[in-house]
């Protein structure tokens, strides 16, 4: 089996007084699709945005290991983890939506990088080809997309980035199910080209279509992880 | 005709500058969310900068490099307070940032006045712009024409920038969503310094050509800062269009107001010349009133005021009772220990502590921003003051005084609550400069710049410890009023209002009538204090409504805390007694006490007894575990 | 019999765009309906309509007969519709029962009253409603504390504090996991039937919908493509085609 790619061992997390995580550890390879499941404001969220060194999150209360493609990514600023190669797509999307869709993928470009040697290579023509709907709206603002153009657009924007993982923030919420079905569809592709995909997940019809494996988070802490099939077996029992 | 076509040319040669600066702080607002109170202060070091250059070399180079020399210089000094002191506090609420960009406004005030000292610098003229045109049979100076051309010129400049590089487009995207532009890869400190390097060199290229139309004074900080938040809040915030209209309509109607001069109405003379800034005022009302986010401006989102959650209220405990008590028994004793000069700053200790405690209602509990609170205390004191002059008793004059205030906050307030945020945060602020510009120009009733003297007490409370007395019995009833209402329903539906107000909406909380009797209340007790100040002192001039005593309010209640009963009495007695000794120590006073209200923003941002209570309830927690 | 909601030709445009072209659907006393309809459909915006937070550019709404159109939240709340919202909303530096509290005060008009306290008023009633949706052992609770489902049960009490008439549930299990959708649900419907009050909500999750609403309305590009028992809905050729795709079968 290949090195892991993104490694997360014992991460605590902290705001203020509250702590969020307690010892969240678990690591994914390239080809991959790693699914956090778990009830909502159980941390998966968190997890991501810790791993990511968003300001939301507070980069001074993290501890623990977090390492990407070998190097020590923990405290670092979002700006310079996602100079590595790791991308993030936000829960709620993010768009930016005074900007029309080919300038939202413009700034997700990086220009001045270029260790990305081994990372699938992105251009605006490859992102309409895995989500055709794009193209026929580069010129439309961000805020005038219905909620599926969207997410379309906000995993597009991030793979801009020439990322070699993503991190997807339930990317089916809000989504009516046919769209679901495309964004499956979309992330099993990404998979082919070789992406490490984790993503946190509520809708376990949507998960058990895209993951590998799975690893379950309940108040915080990381309670079980394995296959995905083993996992929602778990899940269905202590339901 | 002719006339009115030529102030429009003034008009218009007078917005160039405003633009720029106020572009600069717009750009500046939207990818920070700083309100940067020392932009003027920066348009000033561009005038200054500007005139040094240029007299050094005497020459054309010298002029028109002077005017690129000021903006450069004034963008590095830009990068440095941004890296040095901004850096370390976007992250907290916004009345802290305001505080300390208003300690820089403080410092650059005094550093002015070291390097180029107190005297009104006039610079030279344009070289090649130093004649006049005829424009339909009037001369009209070239370098007012210049300044049209460059005005314009820089609109289309900014637009092409911002709309096709892609520095233009990260700074777009990161004025929308700076978290997310940051895990794109967009290194925000970078983007953050240069935009602020941008901002300041608009400001000081803005100042620099202003060199040839006014010389450079002390107080052009302030008085640019307040234009420039009305042509802001009138343009809306982050919008370069916006900047540009609003800077064009502003300075038309202070053009046309000073081109009619004395205008007779209605038997009454108006001098509007002396109106320009109540004219802005109504322009900016009316604009607001059809649209709350300004002509071109949308609403931004508004990080809570406060970032820490408070904890739950309830009821006052004992121990607060008890401190209460022994507080109570401890002041009304202090004249008979001390001696008269103790009283007289005990009474101004309370004054500005019910001055700190209603502004900490609106701030606090219903989590209003307010930057222009003096407005009320001036009007207190006002009208107190001219109650008495006019011949009325001590308690009538002091009811006169509230009611000024009182309706004052209640006309003003109505606009304010229909705006959110940082808009309603600035039009607090021009507010308050209208009431000082009228106190400060209507010579006729107010005495001008003079004020007016002879505001005395009678017979009884002339002496200082009696006087003490009042003042502890009627501020430290309102100090109390602002403390209790927390506890009460009224207290609640404004918490309420302010921890969501969409929820409250939907449990029938009607949030802008709550909001607005919040303001009214908070300025009818600003105005009690203004109105006893006014009397403990004797006399009043402009100053007590200026913007710096109302940022001093800003400071008590920073220094003590927000929603604790001694917080507002902590903080005005350590502000009264720390400007007291400085001003006796220092010339440059404003300057260390600017320095220690950054350092005092960046150690204590929840305030000393915030501080305190944080540190115990933590203590309590670890003795717990 | 009047129906409790009643709604007659509603249309919106933002900016030319109609977002709802003209709808017309009702609610009964005592029955639970869902509005259900892909992104973009029209639902939160005819959703918005009713709850006043927009104002209709035609079309009525009316609440036992009362025409109510275009009344502000406040309003509305006065006239006995309660809500809930997507994302939880409540007044996170209180505690739970002062939540409720606040809402009681409201309803009966004391909540500008500056000479008591306001944790004195309406505690027992409070108590009674904490009971009803399972949260009085966290009633002393500060609101920030709160697990996201009990802050969804929290806001059910504070909807009914109101003695509504109408209850409005905006995606009311969104982010719960499967279990505590059940349960609350299973308290909503409870209400709705016990206390007679009509329950609309919009709804993401399918298995929701088909479990707990006595009618379905579904909605695409601004107009109503089809209503009726979940059987039937889910029978639906034109419903399956835009919205439910092959999952829903």
């Amino acid at each position: 089996m290949s090195e892991p790619l993104l490694v997360v061992k014992k991460l605590n997390a902290r705001l203020g007084a509250a702590q969020l995580l307690f010892d969240v550890s678990f690591e994914a390879r390239a080809g991959e699709v790693l699914v956090l499941v778990g009830r909502n404001g159980a941390g998966k969220s968190t997890t991501l945005k810790a791993v990511m060194g968003l300001a939301s999150i507070s980069r001074k209360g993290l501890s623990g290991e977090i390492t990407f493609a070998g190097q020590s990514i923990i405290g670092r600023e979002a700006h310079e983890i996602a100079r590595l190669g790791l991308g993030y797509v936000p829960e709620e999307r993010r768009i930016f939506t005074d900007l029309t869709v080919a300038e939202n993928l413009e700034v997700g470009r990086m220009p001045s990088r270029t260790n990305v040697s081994d990372a699938p290579r992105w251009s605006v023509e490859r992102v309409c080809e895995l989500f055709p709907k794009l193209a026929e709206m580069l010129d439309r603002p961000g805020g005038h997309m219905s909620g599926g153009e969207q997410q379309m657009l906000t995993i597009a924007r991030t793979l801009m980035g020439n990322p070699r993982a993503i991190l997807l923030d339930e990317p089916s919420e809000g989504l009516a199910p046919i769209v679901v079905e495309r964004i499956a569809e979309s992330i099993k592709a990404l998979k082919r080209e070789g992406l490490c995909v984790i993503l946190s997940e509520q809708n376990m019809q949507f998960a058990s279509a895209v993951a590998d494996r799975a690893a379950l988070i309940e108040r915080g802490t990381m309670t079980a992880s394995g296959t995905f099939a083993e996992i929602s077996a778990s899940m269905v029992s202590v339901g | 005709m002719t006339a009115l076509l030529v102030q429009t040319l003034n008009g218009l040669a007078a917005a160039s500058s405003l633009f720029l600066v106020a572009v600069g702080l717009s750009l500046i607002f939207g990818v920070t969310r700083i309100v940067n109170f020392a932009h003027g202060s920066f348009y000033m070091l561009g005038v200054y900068i500007a005139y040094s250059v240029a007299t050094y070399f005497g020459n054309a180079f010298g002029f028109w490099g002077g005017v690129l020399a000021a903006g450069v210089a004034v963008a590095l000094l830009g990068v440095i307070v941004e890296v040095a002191i901004l850096r370390r506090i976007y992250a907290a609420p916004e009345l802290l940032q305001l505080i300390a960009t208003f300690a820089l406004v403080l410092i650059i005030k005094d550093a002015a006045l070291y390097i180029w000292g107190p005297e009104d610098l006039l610079g030279p003229r344009a070289p090649g712009f130093t004649g006049a045109v005829e424009i339909f049979g009037r001369p009209f100076p070239t370098y007012d024409l210049l300044l049209i051309v460059l005005g314009v010129a820089m609109l289309f400049a900014l637009t092409t920038f911002i709309k096709r590089t892609r520095f233009g487009l990260l700074l777009r995207a990161a004025t929308e969503d700076r978290e997310m532009t940051d895990a794109l890869g967009v290194n925000q400190k970078l983007l953050f310094t240069a935009v602020f390097a941008l901002g300041c060199f608009l400001a000081g290229f803005g100042g620099a050509l202003q060199l040839p139309r006014e010389p450079a004074t002390l107080n052009m900080d302030l008085n640019i800062i307040a234009d420039v938040f009305v042509v802001v809040v009138i343009g809306g915030l982050g919008s370069l269009y916006g900047a540009f209209v609003a800077a064009v309509i502003i300075s038309l109607v202070k053009a046309y107001c000073i081109g009619l001069g004395n205008v007779a109405m209605f038997g009454v003379e108006f001098e509007f010349s002396k109106l320009t800034l109540v004219a802005e005022f109504i322009v900016m009302a009316l604009v607001l009133v059809f649209k709350p986010n300004g002509l071109f401006g949308r609403p931004f989102s508004h990080p809570r005021a406060s970032e820490v959650i408070e904890t739950p209220i309830g009821k006052p405990s004992n121990v607060q009772y008890a401190t209460l008590l022994v507080g109570l028994m401890l002041a009304a004793s202090l004249p008979l220990v001390f001696d008269e000069y103790t009283s007289v700053l005990a009474t101004d200790v309370l004054i500005f502590a019910l001055f700190a405690a209603s502004l900490g209602l609106i701030i606090g509990t219903a989590g209003l921003g307010s930057f222009g609170h003096a407005a009320y205390f001036g009007l207190g004191a006002y009208g107190a003051a001219l109650a008495a002059k006019a011949g009325f008793g001590f308690a009538p004059s002091l009811v006169c005084g509230v009611a000024l205030s009182l309706t004052a906050s209640i006309v003003f307030g109505w606009f304010c609550v229909r705006l959110s945020g940082t808009y309603m945060a600035m039009l607090t602020l021009a507010f308050a400069q209208i009431v000082w510009s009228i106190v400060f120009q209507w010579d006729a009733v107010t005495g001008g710049s003079n004020g007016i003297v002879g505001v005395w007490p009678p017979e009884l409370f002339s002496d200082r410890d009696n006087f003490y007395w009042l003042a502890l019995a009627l501020c430290g009833a309102g100090v109390l009023f602002c403390w209790w209402i927390v506890y009460t329903p009224l207290g609640y539906a404004l918490r309420a209002s302010r921890d969501s107000q969409v929820k409250a909406h939907a449990i029938g909380l009607s949030v802008m009538r709550l909001q607005w009797a919040a303001f009214a209340l908070a300025g009818a007790l600003g105005g009690v204090a203004g109105a006893i100040y006014a009397f403990s002192k004797g006399s009043i001039s402009p100053d007590v409504s200026a913007i710096p005593r109302s940022v001093d309010a800003l400071v008590m209640v920073l220094l003590g805390g927000i929603n604790t009963l001694l917080g507002p009495v902590v903080g005005a007695a350590v502000f009264t007694w720390l400007q007291d000794t400085l001003a006796r120590s220092t010339e440059y006073w404003r300057a260390v006490l600017g320095a220690i209200i950054l350092l005092l923003v960046m150690v204590f941002p929840k305030g000393i007894v915030g501080s305190i209570q944080s540190l115990t309830a933590s203590m309590k927690k670890r003795s717990a575990a | 019999m009047t129906p409790a909601l009643d709604i007659l030709g509603l249309k919106k445009s933002f900016g030319g765009v109609a977002a709802v072209k003209g709808i017309d659907f009702n609610v009964n006393a005592g029955e639970a309906v869902a509005l259900i309809g892909p992104n973009g459909a029209g639902k939160t915006t005819c959703f918005n309509l009713i709850n006043g937070q927009l104002k209709p550019d035609a079309g009525s709404v009316s609440l036992f007969g009362e025409n109510i159109t275009s009344r502000s939240p406040e309003a509305l709340f006065r006239a006995g519709v309660a809500r809930t919202f997507q994302i939880t909303a409540t007044f996170a530096t209180m505690t739970v029962r002062e939540n409720v509290q606040l809402a009681l005060m409201s309803h009966n008009g004391s909540a500008t009253k500056v000479f008591c306290f306001a944790t004195s008023q309406h505690a027992a009633r409070a108590d009674v409603l904490l009971n009803d949706v399972g949260l009085q052992s966290q009633s002393s609770r500060p609101c920030a504390e709160l697990a996201y489902g009990d802050l969804k049960r929290l806001e059910l009490a504070v909807a009914l504090a109101n003695d509504p008439r109408l209850l409005l549930m905006d995606e009311p299990t969104a982010g719960m996991s499967p279990q505590e959708r059940d349960g609350l649900m299973q308290l909503a419907l409870t209400v709705c039937r016990e206390r007679k009050l009509a329950l609309l909500f919009t709804e993401h999750d399918m298995d929701v919908v088909f479990k707990f609403a006595d009618r379905i309305i579904v909605m695409n590009r601004g107009r109503l493509i089809a209503q009726g028992r979940p059987d039937e809905v889910r029978a639906n050729e034109e419903v399956r085609k835009v919205y439910l795709g092959s999952t829903h079968v």
